[in-house]
């Protein structure tokens, strides 16, 4: 090279870099003596605002979308002058010409704040019926006749506690079906051939279709007597989609009890009974509850659609009843129960979770 | 001189045809009562096979296994065993496990008695402070102690045990070896102790069978050990006895495993490679030059 040339080093980056060096391994050791929980809290706290603030951002921008194609619309159907007034309707936010699109966080909100006024108020509409009625009703069981009940409409947190319902018989059902079922499924292997295919081809059947079945069957069943059975029908259909896990996971873990428990067993001449419940079912205990932990969040997730479709009260008639009403804070009302449902499905998943440490003898793995 | 286990003519493979794979064969042994049996054997020379026959997990594929007398037809508690990895069940106590044992074999006593009894052993194993710790709180040593505590509180006719020792460390080791001992020569059953070392065969058993390696295992010689009991470890090293015994049994396995070990006659051709030397031949140094 002719023209050996030198880039001077300029001092200012590498100033930076050496404070930045200084200030690292503080901020590591701040980091380190910040308690595990807080930095938990923190981490998630940030990651709530950052989903928040993308919900913000695609709320508007749908919002947008749906606002301008509305105005389009009614200028090319009305001429521009109502499309002019459509926007300034649009513009002063009034509910009439409101864009239906996906809600703003804040109407969600909103929305949660109505709902339980709604609850209130129709807890205290139920009260004074209550009252006014007690009179009657004295009277009445005097005459042997039946109670006059509160037949208003049931509210948000009603709702709730019906969907709770549901899942925990449709829970009960699939339990009192899958372990015993799985117990003698894992310990007889033509038991288990024999069922295998059964579970194979009907594990993968859609929630829907089990209602349906279920419904024929109650149906039938339920000929001649005027039963609500919807209750029932869901909580049936519920309890046969979710078993699966506890039945797999029952049979599976009965199946494959260390062969030096069953060795134990056998040197000291136990009884079937108590090889079961003294060896087999305790051994199998961390599988069966993985498999209960398992069909508790499928049966809280089929409900929905269960409810949906049966037509039993619950949260799922009540998202699909917003969703049909199409009133102006129908959207922000499903999302809201998308929520609540999101949330009851996640202390419903530690609940089991408490549950199964309780009874194993193995850590668990949350 | 009754005996208590005869094994006569027994085989023992597993799978069947092509897949046949024998673990042992003809077997002719004689258990006599009151006597300390111990079965020294190679990693993988069917130990656990033998014992299994006696305890009756398993049935003999050829020959037949008397327990005074008669077949062994099934495990039975008379027949306690101490299994190699302790099989003790997680899910209860100390307590609990040996309970298991107790309230089986003797659910004719009154749950006062069996309490004591199950505490009496827990005791003579020295755990009566963790009585009611789970199996995954104790370490290796008192899990074995456990496990000695489950067998010996039914009071069994006959003590099997299955390298009961082999996977504590050496001071535990001892300590649990003078334990069965003493638990052993208190009401003088009979014990067949299944081992891999030699020493500790010498040390506690009266007689030493060794098992050839599989596959297809027989016993070898016998050897009896004419020391005075209480055997004193130390003192033991010293005398000419045990130095005998215990060279005739090491000489007779390392025999066997000699003469067990594959042989190849052929020699292998090594390709003709020259090492790398530093020096001017090399390609770091050519290009240094250049």
């Amino acid at each position: 090279m002719g023209h050996p040339t030198t880039t001077p080093v300029a001092p200012a980056p590498r100033a930076t870099f050496a404070t930045l060096a200084k200030f690292l391994p503080r901020r590591a050791k701040l980091a380190q003596r910040l308690p595990d929980t807080a930095r938990t809290l923190g981490i998630s706290l940030a990651s709530m605002a950052v989903f928040l603030l993308v919900w913000q951002l695609s709320a508007s921008y749908l919002y947008g979308v749906e606002a301008e194609a509305r105005i389009e619309r009614t200028t090319q159907e009305q001429g521009g002058d109502a499309g002019a007034e459509m926007a300034a309707c649009i513009a002063s936010g009034n509910v009439s010409c409101k864009p239906n699109t996906l809600p703003f966080p804040s109407e969600v909100v909103r929305a949660a704040g109505l709902l339980l006024a709604d609850h209130r108020a129709i807890r205290a509409k139920k009260a004074e019926f209550q009252a006014e009625t007690e009179a009657v009703n004295a009277a009445r069981s005097a005459q042997g006749l039946s109670a006059i009940t509160y037949t208003g409409r049931p509210s948000f947190v009603d709702q709730i506690g019906t969907s709770l319902k549901t899942v925990v018989v449709g829970f009960l059902i699939s339990l009192l079906i899958a372990v015993p079922l799985g117990v003698v499924i894992g310990l007889n292997n033509n038991l288990r051939i024999a069922f295998n295919w059964m579970i194979q081809v009907f594990k993968p059947v859609s929630p829907v279709v089990w209602l349906l079945l279920v419904f024929m069957i109650v149906k039938t069943l339920t000929l001649g007597s005027d039963t609500d059975t919807s209750f029932l029908i869901s909580s049936i259909s519920v309890g046969l989609c979710a078993m699966w896990a506890t039945l797999v996971n029952t049979s599976v873990g009965v199946s494959s009890v260390n062969k030096d428990y069953i060795n134990v067993a056998r040197v000291l001449n136990l009884g079937i009974g108590k090889k079961i419940f003294k060896v087999i079912l305790p051994s199998a205990i961390p599988m069966i509850f993985t498999g209960m932990r398992i069909t508790v969040s499928v049966a809280w997730m089929v409900l929905i659609a269960i409810e949906l479709l049966a037509q039993s009260p619950g949260l799922g008639s009540f998202v699909w009843e917003e969703f049909q009403n199409g009133g102006s804070d129908s959207n922000a009302k499903i999302l809201v129960a998308m929520f609540v449902i999101g949330l009851v499905g996640f202390l419903l998943d530690r609940l089991m979770f408490y549950v199964q440490r309780r009874v194993s003898f193995e850590t668990v793995v949350a | 001189m009754t005996p208590i286990i005869q094994f006569r003519n027994v085989s023992h493979w597993y799978g069947e045809g092509a897949s046949r794979t024998e673990v042992l064969s003809n077997i002719n042994l004689t258990v006599t009562e009151g006597e300390f049996l111990a079965i020294v054997g190679f990693t993988g020379s069917g130990k656990t096979t033998l014992v299994n026959l006696m305890t009756g997990l398993l049935q003999p594929s050829e020959g037949e296994v008397l327990y005074r007398g008669k077949p062994i037809t099934g495990p039975a508690p008379e027949r306690g065993i101490i299994f190699q990895n302790y099989s003790l069940l997680p899910w209860y106590t100390v307590y609990q496990n040996v309970a298991l044992s107790v309230n089986e074999v003797y659910s004719a006593w009154t749950s006062d008695q069996r309490d004591a009894h199950i505490r009496k052993f827990v005791e003579m194993v020295g755990l009566s402070h963790a009585i009611d710790k789970h199996p995954g709180e104790l370490s290796g040593g008192m899990r074995q102690r456990v496990s000695i505590a489950r067998v010996l509180a039914t009071d069994p006719d006959l003590l099997l045990m299955d390298e009961p020792l082999g996977a504590l460390d050496a001071l535990t080791r001892g300590n649990l070896q003078d334990e069965i001992l003493r638990i052993w020569s208190a009401n003088q059953r009979t014990a067949v102790l299944i081992t891999n070392d030699v020493d500790e065969g010498i040390y506690m058993a009266d007689r030493i069978i060794p098992l050839d390696p599989g596959p297809a295992a027989g016993l070898g010689p016998e050897f009896s050990i004419a020391l005075d009991r209480p055997r004193d470890k130390t003192a033991m090293n010293h005398d000419p006895h045990f130095k005998r015994v215990r060279t005739d049994i090491l000489n007779y396995l390392v025999a066997l495993g000699e003469s067990d070990r594959p042989q190849r006659d052929e020699s292998l051709a090594l390709p003709a490679i020259q090492p790398i030397k530093p020096g001017s031949r090399s390609f770091v140094s050519k290009w240094r030059r250049a």
